[in-house]
């Protein structure tokens, strides 16, 4: 993974020096809550209901198991001994104090790490494919790019003070994971005809208050004018996306009301000024930092191993957690290996200080040091032999972090919700809690197979309920909580957004409306249907009748 | 004693030698969306009246610094003062910069373009600066005014700025060191045009 020079170094050195003055300066009266909070969101840090939340940046996913130690550590000694793992791929601690910051930006810094950008209105941090140069659909590896355009965002002065935020997206597979048509730049690296490292750019999409996909701005962009381009769709919208009305600022918005030809037109207008201009990248700043992503140093290993082999079959456990939470690798003899965060009645996402400290060994152990955080919200070993899977199962089993339930109904997206976020409308986690519980037998999981179910606390969407096979997002009805249904949504490359199933419903009857509409999914499936293609086949209404006709025996709140 | 300056012209604090031309307030309508208060006007929103341009006084002597839109109706009674170095354009961060453009010849005739930031969040200051630099080829001093703080000044000077009108509450002397946050920016903007793979041979960090 990219390990910092000089030059990178002083960055986020400088960084935590210009912060602390702008934490003292506030703790002094000298700015006004109004001015720092600009200041202190581009450094991550929310104002929450208890206590401030801090979100510390993992670019595009990937942690060394020093890093990972670190966070541990953190989360310790400056909060209360755990952190929550993001669908942006970072790591948020819920209870650290204003005043320690500075000293915890200066801890990271100590292992190459800021929370520069998390949050604000701002270029934040790029995110991508888990399983980037391990996947074997992957056509291009796009983390050199992704580290690239990191640097390139970090203070970049034209766009420091956007309309709203802005996130961006890079995936390199045919199969694309990293929801690059839910970003508001969405960059999809490809292979032209003449064999060459191109990108199809995507703009426009977004989840939050309006969903919407994004759309093709450019079918075929030569790579090294990827920060050019950037800079001309964001050139675009600084100037012309609102700022009036904060539910109208995301560039999908700009994008909807120019229509994309026209928005496109633009920006390919803005584009000739910027295009071959310095920050056009040369193959020489590519092959620097790709140097930083090549291939692990892997034994050659045959493409089966007997130890493994008879481990599985005589182990249905372990079987089991082979098929849900391991994943295919380019190198025959190894896979990429998924450490759920989704333990049935715990926070989706969390993971203790002892966990993390536990997984940053097994890195070290099993998987060259390195790990990364998946957008579901769970961990991944990228690169594990077949014959250390089952050592490996059995202590991550120990751990709590073994689970087998990976793209199972268990394997919830979740945000932290109205337990901890101050936009918030309505809890999540006792959602995602009670509906873990209700499922809590692996062999009817594995029965009703995969399947997304994401819930966010509010619009805002971060946890992307729109793209969930089945979302749930809280709403508030008059002071109460409330939860409104989705189903329909998927992430990939055919993504769609959700159909509100109908009116909402109280926290406590949301276990059994998921039971409803798995019994109709279970009722209506064809032997190959995942839950997603019954609902695309047979369409929304019999998943509505059976939910709401029987509840209107019981009462019906609207 | 006289009010101590408040102006960064080139990393000093200078006496500011123009006077700024202001139009008469007329009272706003507050505008409001999903119930919000709108604080930011939409980038080529018409804000002034005819009568408010008319009736802008113009000091007739020394350096003047004037709003676009009084320029625009009232060229040829600024032409002398144009013409002797006298005159100075502001424009508001939602006034379109092609209107300045189509309203001078000669961009670099113009000794000072200032621009007013209503609200220090409003980034549309950097593209405006960035333009002005790198589209238009505009070479003489660039000052924001308005509410113009510490925290934005790095910002600024990459993207084109050479002068900075802090706002009156706050210190110009603390503004200054913020000029200096970062010594290696990454990328490459308007200061310093060339991203860092092209100033420095990188070398990988000593594990």
């Amino acid at each position: 993974m990219y390990k910092y020079d000089e030059i990178d170094q002083a960055i986020v050195d400088e960084r935590v020096k210009q912060y602390s003055d702008q934490t003292r300066r506030f703790l002094d009266g000298e700015l006004t809550d109004e001015e720092f909070r600009p200041l202190r969101l581009q450094n991550g840090l929310y104002i929450q209901r208890h206590a401030p939340m801090l979100r510390i940046a993992v670019p595009y996913g990937m942690l060394s198991s020093r890093q990972l130690r670190k966070l541990g550590d953190i989360a310790k000694r400056y909060d209360r001994s755990y952190g929550h793992f993001s669908t942006r791929q970072n790591l948020q601690l819920n209870w650290p104090k204003l005043e320690d910051v500075p000293e915890i930006l200066a801890e990271l810094a100590t292992v190459q790490m800021h929370a520069i950008q998390t949050s604000g209105n701002c270029i934040r941090n790029i995110t991508a494919d888990q399983f980037a140069g391990v996947a074997p659909d992957e056509v291009i590896d796009p983390r050199a790019i992704a580290e690239i355009i990191r640097q390139w965002s970090t203070f970049h002065p034209e766009f420091a003070l956007l309309p709203r935020k802005f996130k961006i997206a890079v995936s390199g597979t045919k199969q694309d994971r990293a929801i690059i048509q839910a970003h508001d730049i969405g960059l999809e690296f490809y292979l032209d005809n003449q064999n060459k490292m191109a990108i199809r750019v995507w703009a426009g999409g977004g989840l939050g208050r309006t969903p919407i996909l994004g759309s093709v701005v450019r079918e075929h962009l030569e790579w090294q004018h990827v920060l050019t381009y950037c800079e001309a769709i964001i050139r675009v919208y600084n100037l012309h996306g609102r700022r009036d009305n904060a539910y109208k600022a995301r560039i999908k918005i700009l994008v909807k009301a120019l229509g994309i030809e026209e928005f496109s037109r633009q920006v390919e207008e803005e584009w000739q000024y910027l295009k071959d201009s310095p920050n056009t990248i040369t193959e020489a700043e590519l092959e620097r930092v790709a140097k930083h992503f090549t291939k692990m140093p892997y034994e050659p290993l045959p493409a089966h191993d007997s130890s493994f082999d008879s481990a599985v079959a005589s182990n249905p456990a372990f079987a089991a957690w082979v098929k849900r939470n391991t994943h295919p690798h380019q190198q025959p003899g190894y896979r990429a290996v998924t450490l759920s965060l989704k333990t049935h009645g715990q926070a989706p996402g969390d993971a203790t200080s002892e966990q993390m400290r536990i997984v940053a060994d097994f890195a070290d152990e099993y998987s060259f040091g390195e790990l990364r955080v998946a957008h579901e919200q769970n961990l991944i070993l990228a690169d594990v032999k077949l014959s250390d899977l089952y050592p490996l199962w059995e202590k991550a089993r120990a751990a709590g972090l073994a689970t087998s339930n990976i793209g199972l109904l268990t394997d919830i997206i979740c945000c932290p919700g109205g337990d901890f976020c101050s936009l918030a409308n309505a809890k999540s986690i006792p959602i995602a809690e009670a509906i873990q519980m209700q499922f809590d037998d692996l062999d009817y999981l594995y029965d009703i197979g995969d399947l997304e179910l994401n819930i966010s606390g509010c619009m805002n969407a971060c946890g992307h309920h729109h793209i969930g096979h089945i979302g749930i997002l809280g709403v508030d009805k008059d002071g109460s909580e409330w939860y409104q249904v989705t189903i329909g949504g998927k992430q990939g490359n055919d993504a769609s957004l959700g159909t509100v199933l109908g009116p909402s419903f109280a926290a406590e009857e949301m276990p059994g409306v998921i039971q409803k509409l798995i019994d109709v999914y279970v009722r209506e499936r064809t032997p190959e249907e995942r839950f997603i293609d019954t609902v695309r086949r047979i369409g929304v209404a019999p998943f509505k009748t059976h939910v709401y006709g029987e509840k209107k025996k019981e009462a019906v709140h609207a | 004693m006289p009010n101590k300056s408040n102006l960064i012209l080139n990393n000093a604090i200078v006496d500011d030698e123009w006077t700024l031309v202001t139009m008469p307030v007329v009272e706003e309508a507050v505008k409001k969306q999903a119930g919000k208060v709108v604080l930011f006007k939409l980038t080529g929103e018409a804000t002034h009246t005819a009568e408010q341009i008319a009736n802008t006084v113009i000091p007739c002597s020394g350096k003047i610094l004037v709003p676009l839109s009084v320029w625009m109706a009232r060229r040829e009674e600024l032409a002398s003062r144009h013409t002797a170095g006298e005159l100075g354009i502001w424009l508001d961060t939602h006034e379109l910069l092609e209107d300045l453009a189509s309203a001078i010849g000669d961009i670099n005739s113009l000794p000072l373009i200032a621009v007013h930031v209503e609200r220090f969040a409003d980034g549309r200051i950097f593209s405006i600066g960035n333009l002005l630099r790198t589209r238009y080829h505009y070479k003489n001093d660039l000052r924001a005014f308005g509410d113009v703080l510490r925290d934005q000044l790095f910002f600024l000077k990459r993207c084109g700025f050479n002068s900075y009108l802090i706002r009156a509450d706050r210190s110009a002397e603390d503004a200054l060191a913020s000029l200096q946050d970062f010594s290696q920016p990454y990328q490459g903007a308007v200061d310093i045009n060339q991203p860092v793979w092209r100033r420095v041979n990188r070398q990988p960090a000593p594990q």
